[in-house]
């Protein structure tokens, strides 16, 4: 086949793997080598989707063993199937890297045979960019649940970044729509690429060339959308795996209707739930970096997020006790419970304020977005000028403001340079 | 700024000639209303008075914004140069007077006007040199990688450290059509040097075979279902989209000459 049809085929197969990040690690190149890594990630191009495109993402092959239903590459489905030589893949790798097509290669694989031989191909394709090609670029590689931990171990010290996909919120789910795999055979090599993870910062910091296992950490993803897991399920979820297994990034991935199995939803008609998807990436953010815990922002009586507005928003117009927050006298984490006030901004607003005290004109010039955060802020103890509050208002005002964005049905993907507002 | 003669500063549109500016300014004690590089030919109402590059005075300057003011307003400044934003130096010398006045601090008092206007200017910089480490394409041309882009700011400076490390091996030329200036590479060596013009030779078999490739992959990773223009166009304006390879089509090679 050629290399052409190749690519399409196993590129197809990989589409909708979330994951497509290039972050977590700073590298300079080598001498007579190939290729750094950037620890904010560095995005190459965007897919019609609106999707950031970093790592060329294919599969190592698509012929699989298992017959997971949510998935276009299970064993019942007629679709060609192929597989890259480990030579191939690095070859196309080097190609685009060179011209600057790609940040890396994020490399993934139906499993093939077994999860031992699908993760022998991928590390001698791994082997061969690192070795024979000296490539430094950045590779992001999935482990294959089921593999001898030394396999999975020695992909580890190829990759950057490692990923299992945890692909089903609940295990009744799992065991429904993919027999094959159960929650314990995918936590165990998660468990396995955090311990590994650890002893390898240990070492380097005793002995500067000690071997370096996933530098850039580990991810997972899930799928959103197919089973009847609530929002507030999913995100306790997301944060157990952030806390028990240090994870970088959780995924979420809509459901995207792929299969006519009668356990998923029906083909025709079906939307996928982008807003809920949007919504998850929120709420996903404050928890890694706006120190808010999923307890606070769903619970028992409201176990899914208000579609009209963003979680934070949500979460101020819940809690009416804890504002106004006086912008020359509040820390920091007070100030990130601001809406309208992000990462950024909130940094910015503590150096400033060591200058002289802040008015509303210049928190306009610090980058605060004043339309929703004047309903939460005081400067100095007094509000806007004019600004006349009542608590219907404020949810009135705050939803118009979301309404441009959810008019287009798909709402934008959060991106690096927004993510502070 | 009390008493000083506004006066209206002529120069050679180099970064040395911009200190060299400075030093004239305190020097005289003239305040500088506007400056003329050598492709501007306005009028001005001051009187005019034409700077000679002098090193060792530029110098003199530089070394005095880390050491009066701060390290990192040196850098602020420094990048300051290499923006778009209009009269530039004029805000440069605004934000280096109110720096010279309160020292370090300046790099804190980011509500004022003087200071937001240079710093807005260089995070536009930056962030048009991080887009440029993305989305700058290389053409392979007999073993050269060359590229083309027109930028709104100077971003070669920024770009050397990433392109020259990431490909240390390789021998490189990224042409920036706006500035006319191209940096060069080979291992261990880089210019940045003024060029009137590139001409790219057709690409050969290995070339088309790649950007074949490319397209390809670009147009199968876009999942139909969640078609966004909008959320593209917005983290990928279209300005940067005639230098990428997706969005471009290699003319057959029969038609070629």
């Amino acid at each position: 086949m050629e290399l052409l049809d190749k690519l399409t085929i196993l590129t197809d197969a990989a589409k909708y793997d979330a994951a497509c990040t290039s972050s977590g690690l700073d590298r300079n190149g080598r001498p007579g080598g190939l290729g750094s890594t950037m620890a904010a990630g560095c995005c190459h191009t965007f897919s019609a989707d609106g999707r950031c495109v970093t790592l060329l993402k294919v599969l190592m092959t698509n012929r699989c063993i298992y017959d997971c239903q949510y998935c276009v590459n299970r064993r019942s489905n007629d679709v060609p199937r192929t597989a890259f030589t480990p030579q191939e893949l690095a070859e196309l790798t080097i190609g685009f890297y060179r011209r600057n097509y790609i940040e890396g290669l994020f490399l993934s694989s139906a499993v093939w045979g077994s999860p031992d031989h699908t993760t022998e191909r991928m590390i001698e394709a791994l082997r061969l960019l690192r070795e024979e090609h000296h490539f430094w670029g950045y590779i992001h590689a999935k482990a294959i649940p089921g593999a001898d931990p030394l396999l999975t171990r020695r992909l580890g010290e190829l990759a950057d970044r490692l990923s299992v996909n945890i692909e089903l919120p609940s295990e009744q789910s799992l065991r429904r729509l993919a027999p094959d795999k159960s929650k314990a055979s995918i936590l165990a090599p998660m468990a396995q690429i955090r311990d590994s993870i650890q002893v390898s910062r240990q070492e380097l910091a005793k002995y500067r060339h000690a071997p370096r296992f996933a530098p850039a950490g580990q991810s997972t993803q899930m799928i959103i959308g197919a089973t009847p897991e609530d929002d507030r399920h999913i995100l306790l979820l997301t944060q157990g795996l952030y806390d028990q297994y240090g994870l970088k990034r959780v995924f979420f991935s809509a459901y995207m209707p792929v299969s006519d199995s009668r356990l998923l939803p029906a083909r025709q008609g079906f939307k996928p739930p982008l807003l809920r998807e949007h919504r998850l990436y929120q709420a996903d953010w404050l928890l890694r970096y706006y120190h808010f815990r999923a307890e606070e922002l769903l619970d028992e009586a409201h176990p899914n997020f208000n579609p009209l507005v963003d979680p934070k928003c949500s979460w101020a117009l819940n809690h009416p006790d804890f504002f106004p927050v006086d912008i020359n006298r509040a820390d920091y984490e007070a100030l990130l419970r601001v809406p309208g006030v992000g990462v950024r901004s909130a940094r910015r607003i503590l150096t400033a304020r060591r200058c002289g005290p802040l008015n509303f004109e210049g928190l306009k010039r610090l980058g605060v977005v004043l339309k929703r955060a004047q309903y939460f802020i005081t400067c100095s103890g007094a509000f806007l000028e004019g600004l006349r509050v009542s608590p219907d208002g404020v949810l009135r005002h705050l939803v118009a403001q979301e309404r441009p964005l959810l008019a287009q049905g798909a709402p934008q993907q959060l991106s690096l340079f927004e993510a502070g507002a | 700024m009390p008493n000083w003669t506004p006066v209206s500063y002529t120069y050679d549109g180099s970064f040395a000639g911009f200190l060299t500016c400075v030093f004239e300014a305190y020097l005289h004690r003239e305040e500088p209303a506007c400056f003329f590089a050598p492709e501007d030919s306005q009028v001005s109402l001051w009187p005019e008075r034409p700077v000679v590059t002098h090193q060792a005075h530029a110098q003199r300057v530089y070394r005095s914004l880390s050491l009066r003011i701060s390290p990192d307003a040196q850098a602020l400044l420094r990048c300051g140069f290499l923006t778009c934003l209009e009269d530039r130096e004029l805000h440069l010398w605004h934000f280096l007077r109110l720096g010279y006045a309160v020292g370090g601090r300046v790099m804190g008092m980011l509500t004022d006007s003087r200071v937001d206007a240079v710093r807005r200017a260089v995070l536009h910089l930056e962030h048009e040199a991080h887009q440029y480490k993305g989305f700058l394409r290389f053409s392979d041309q007999e073993g050269v990688l060359i590229a083309e882009i027109d930028p709104k700011n100077r971003v070669l400076p920024l770009l050397r450290p990433h392109f020259c490390t990431r490909f240390s091996a390789e021998r490189f030329l990224i042409y920036d059509r706006t500035h006319r200036e191209a940096l060069f590479y080979q291992p261990r060596q880089w210019a940045i040097l003024p060029l009137e013009d590139v001409q790219l030779s057709a690409p050969d078999e290995t070339e088309r075979r790649f950007r074949a490739l490319w397209r390809r992959f670009y147009q199968t990773i876009a999942i139909e279902d969640r078609y966004n223009p909008k959320c593209r166009m917005t983290h990928m304006p279209k300005r940067y989209w005639s230098a990428m390879t997706e969005f471009r089509a290699d003319t057959p090679p029969n038609t070629l000459p």
